[in-house]
């Protein structure tokens, strides 16, 4: 098969570093985003300024790389403008294109620079094919970003009835809501990854662990904003403090009542995905540091070609599967929705 | 990018002996604090910690602890300088514990730390903003940028790649 028919790999950078490791490792595509509240990955210390944002956009073009923008938070009552700037600024930088999930900026950004390509980000939640071709008709979309919820035949019948390109997830970790219609954490901390960025906004994060005493194994304890929401005891793997993968007591059991620390890898369904006509292939993890970045893409990469070699004889080898396990959140692994049996 | 996992060294995860940590306690902990804080004086002078997160870590107390050499460093941010604490504080703002072989992973770059922390090997306690700031600061160095800058050492050291 010809390398240009794969999908394109869109690899996370949450960093300088992050970025270049995609790039050298093999990624068609960065995306990345401001230090600020602009984008849903609005951690502390995590993103770009405007000088390392240039050197960025600078490094993957040198290497023939895309770099996408991702402006995906909901503009806040008051400070419109901020959004806005955000978009004239990645406009200024002569980023690919610009990954938004608000109906108002997509209209600002189609109005205002019409020849700017956008996409539509996994936060604008379009899960049907009617959402995504008012997308494209209202405002010129290119390329969506499907929420990891969708089975695989679903989306293909998304593909096949629709012009705009369809990107979806292929490794990271997993969220279970329908992204961007997600309020879960709002309800701890009156934030959520709409309005401020992030599901569970660090300030809200308490790790508390109790070491080992004589006849008492140690824990750990996560708290967002005081409320107790998983406790692991000493080696048990653990996740993100995010309340859909919180252990909760359902009914007289305490057990992982939504989603269990996982992340999605769909290594073993590559051949389907590339069949139904999917044209990129997202990695989750912007928050991850260079060493991630360098090991997920480095592995994708090692895929997508193998079958760009064997096609048939394509087969997911256990090295792949290795590297994959070891940065998997809750060092487990899954096909999320892509093969659930019902619909 | 990663400073040694492309020149075929890899360091494989192993926990030293129990008496070395059992001696190590023993010593004065200080030094380590004054090599760490050396170091880190040195990166911010070449300008490649960003300058808002360094303001964020003001006044802050940082404790690092090796777990199976029984070191441990205690250390402030202030006035534009990391600075030794010769007295370990009982609640620091962040501490981050592990053992020496998950510190050198991370330090290298061969392993991300949310890997490590996910898997158990590497403990964040405090203020968790606090350790992402810090996190976050370490991984956006950007080691092409300082390489030229580092003094000429006797020996060759295994940076950079390619």
């Amino acid at each position: 098969m010809d390398r240009s028919a794969l999908p394109d790999l869109v690899c996370p950078a949450g960093s300088l570093p992050a970025l270049k490791a995609a790039v050298d490792n093999g990624a068609d595509a960065v995306y990345l985003g401001y230090k600020n509240d602009t984008n849903a990955r609005n951690f502390a210390g995590l993103n770009f300024d405007p000088k390392t944002m240039a050197d960025g956009v600078r490094y993957a073009h040198g290497k023939g790389c895309e770099v996408l923008m991702a402006i995906n938070t909901f503009p806040q009552p008051g400070r419109v403008a901020d959004w806005r700037a955000a978009v004239d600024g990645a406009v200024d930088l002569g980023v690919d294109a610009i990954i938004l999930a608000d109906v108002g900026l997509l209209d600002y950004a189609r109005n205002r620079y019409p020849n700017q390509r956008l996409h539509l980000s996994v936060q604008g939640s379009a899960t049907s094919y009617e959402a995504i071709n008012f997308a494209h008709r209202e405002f010129g979309v290119l390329r969506a970003v499907l929420p990891r919820v969708l089975t695989l035949a679903q989306v293909e019948h998304v593909i096949r009835n629709t012009p705009v390109e369809i990107e979806v997830f292929g490794f990271g970790s997993l969220c279970v809501m329908n992204e961007g219609r997600c309020w879960l954490s709002s309800y701890a901390t009156g934030e959520s990854p709409n309005t401020v960025g992030a599901c569970s906004p660090a300030k809200y994060v308490k790790w508390d662990k109790r070491p080992a005493t004589p006849g008492k194994p140690g824990q750990m304890d996560t708290r967002l904003n005081g409320i107790l929401i998983d406790r692991f005891a000493d080696n048990e793997p653990a996740g993100y403090p995010t309340l859909c993968k919180g252990r909760f007591e359902v009914e007289g059991e305490t057990y992982y009542a939504l989603e269990e620390p996982t992340s999605l890898n769909v290594l073993e369904i590559l051949p389907e995905i590339i069949r139904i006509g999917v044209k990129a292939i997202k990695v989750e993890g912007r928050q991850r540091s260079p060493a991630y970045v360098t090991q997920v893409t480095r592995t994708l990469r090692a895929a997508l070609d193998a079958f760009a070699n064997e096609s048939e004889r394509y087969h997911v080898k256990p090295t792949w599967q290795a590297e994959l396990a070891k940065v998997s959140e809750g060092n487990q692994a899954t096909l999320g929705a892509y093969n659930r049996p019902w619909r | 990018m990663s400073l040694m996992a492309n020149q075929g060294f890899t360091i494989p995860k192993f926990q030293l002996p129990g008496f070395v940590a059992r001696i190590g306690e023993k010593l004065p902990q200080w030094p380590h604090a004054v090599a760490l804080t050396t170091a880190l004086n040195a990166a911010a002078k070449l300008g490649v910690l960003p300058e808002d997160s360094l303001m964020q870590m003001e006044g802050k107390t940082f404790v690092v602890q090796v777990y199976d050499t029984g070191g441990q460093a205690a250390f402030t941010y202030r006035g534009a300088f990391f600075r030794p604490l010769f007295a370990v504080p009982e609640a620091p703002d962040l501490a981050f514990r592990a053992n020496l072989s998950a510190f050198l992973q991370v330090a290298t770059r061969q392993e991300d730390p949310d890997t490590l922390f996910f898997n158990r090997e590497l403990s964040v306690e405090g203020d968790t903003e606090l350790g992402l700031i810090v996190k976050n600061m370490l991984d956006a160095i950007d080691l092409t940028q300082i390489r030229p800058q580092l003094p000429k050492l006797p020996f060759q050291l295994p940076l950079g790649h390619r």
